[in-house]
């Protein structure tokens, strides 16, 4: 996992040609990304670990922050921009598409098609995977399995299939046993 | 029709349906979701997104969906955008399942890499049909695909400057190569819910 080089400022995404994933953990730190010229986002969650639950902890974070941005009348709109320290067109925006104007994914800390599925129930738009499937006991049948359950997440049945007989998933860590200084999803601001 | 919405469906195994969906809503046409079989049943059109065509053909391929979607074709119609057109197409020059009912062949990734991604203006004078405003349409190209060759009976509505088709209908089949739900302009949309319509 890479170590940040500069402690203050992330890189000016306007000037690459190559679109950029940036990870956030709340609709602040997702727009800030985008304003930089991020052309699409990842929730953090705590990557390599196999648990999900800072992943779901990040997408009902930006999720849920999106939901209260509708509901708030237009002039408490600024305010709330200062206070997430977010540029206040891309709040704007946000708030009259109803989700972030970039795709969304969710990430870091996937390993089965149930923890797929939960995502996008949850309302992202799409996830990423990587060492729970590589880690897992057959990548290749567990990553078949969890495209299927992104396509078909609220299909039960199909969900319950193609969980069968995926071989061993990854070895996981629970975050709540990982030292705070080993977790990674607190680099970048 | 005498003021029968139209019900569209937009095949959602993958990529960009939710953006199809955006614009048919905007329309104000009923837009549903396919990803199995039985939820092709009193559609009057479906839609096939961007995306990545061969993911489209390994999960329609896998959930039964390739026969019902040709059938379905054969009576209603389809368009596909990017990795839609290439699976509605015929032949892509490599071995993944296809619809094969649209008479044109294409090239994946025919201008290269994500990088090479572009926009551009193009006259298509076909969207006449549907609206007065004679502006050029704005075309997104995301690692597009190429209409290499045409059958019969096929009629091009879209080329590049340099006279690579682009757009193209046969019958009740629409395929282009760009994204039209990306933008803001609803007369591609249009246009093929104006063939539905016709359809139905």
């Amino acid at each position: 996992m890479l170590t940040p080089a500069d402690e203050a400022h992330h890189i000016n995404k306007h000037l690459f040609k190559v679109p950029f994933v940036c990870g956030c953990r709340n609709l602040g730190e997702a727009l800030r990304r985008i304003g930089e010229g991020a052309a699409m986002i990842r929730t953090k969650g705590e990557a390599g670990t196999g648990d999900v639950v800072e992943a779901v902890r990040h997408a009902r974070a930006v999720l849920g922050e999106i939901r209260r941005l509708q509901t708030m009348a237009e002039e408490e709109v600024m305010a709330y921009s200062k206070e997430i320290g977010a540029p206040y067109e891309l709040v704007m925006e946000t708030r009259s598409l109803g989700r972030l104007p970039v795709v969304n994914f969710a990430a870091g800390g996937i390993a089965t098609p149930a923890d797929a599925a939960l995502m996008m129930q949850l309302g992202m738009d799409g996830v990423f995977v990587g060492s729970g499937i590589f880690k897992s006991g057959d990548p290749a049948k567990r990553a078949a399995a969890i495209v299927k359950a992104v396509t078909h997440y609220n299909d039960p049945y199909i969900l319950a299939e193609v969980s069968r007989n995926l071989g061993e998933p990854m070895v996981g860590r629970q975050i709540s046993s990982i030292p705070e200084a080993e977790l990674i999803a607190g680099r970048g601001w | 029709m005498a003021g029968k919405l139209l019900r569209i469906g937009v095949l959602a195994l993958q990529g960009d349906f939710a953006e199809h969906i955006a614009m048919l809503r905007r329309l104000g046409v009923e837009a549903v979701e396919v990803r199995l079989a039985e939820q092709l049943d009193g559609l009057d059109g479906l839609i096939m997104p961007g995306g990545e065509s061969t993911t489209f053909g390994k999960l329609a391929s896998d959930f039964g969906l390739i026969e019902p979607l040709r059938k379905f074709g054969l009576q209603k119609p389809i368009w596909g955008t990017c990795a839609g057109a290439i699976f509605l197409s015929k032949d892509a020059h490599r071995d993944q399942p296809l619809l094969k009912l649209m008479d044109i062949t294409v090239e994946r990734n025919a201008f290269g890499r994500q990088v090479a991604s572009f926009e551009v203006d193009l006259d298509v004078p076909a969207l006449k049909a549907v609206s007065d405003d004679d502006v050029p349409f704005h075309a997104i190209f995301i690692r597009a695909p190429l209409i290499d060759s045409v059958g019969e009976g096929v009629q091009v509505l879209a080329r590049l400057e340099d006279g690579r088709i682009v757009a193209a209908q046969q019958g009740h089949w629409l395929a282009t190569s760009f994204h039209p739900e990306l933008t803001g302009d609803p007369r591609f949309h249009q246009y093929f819910l104006r063939l539905t319509s016709a359809q139905k």
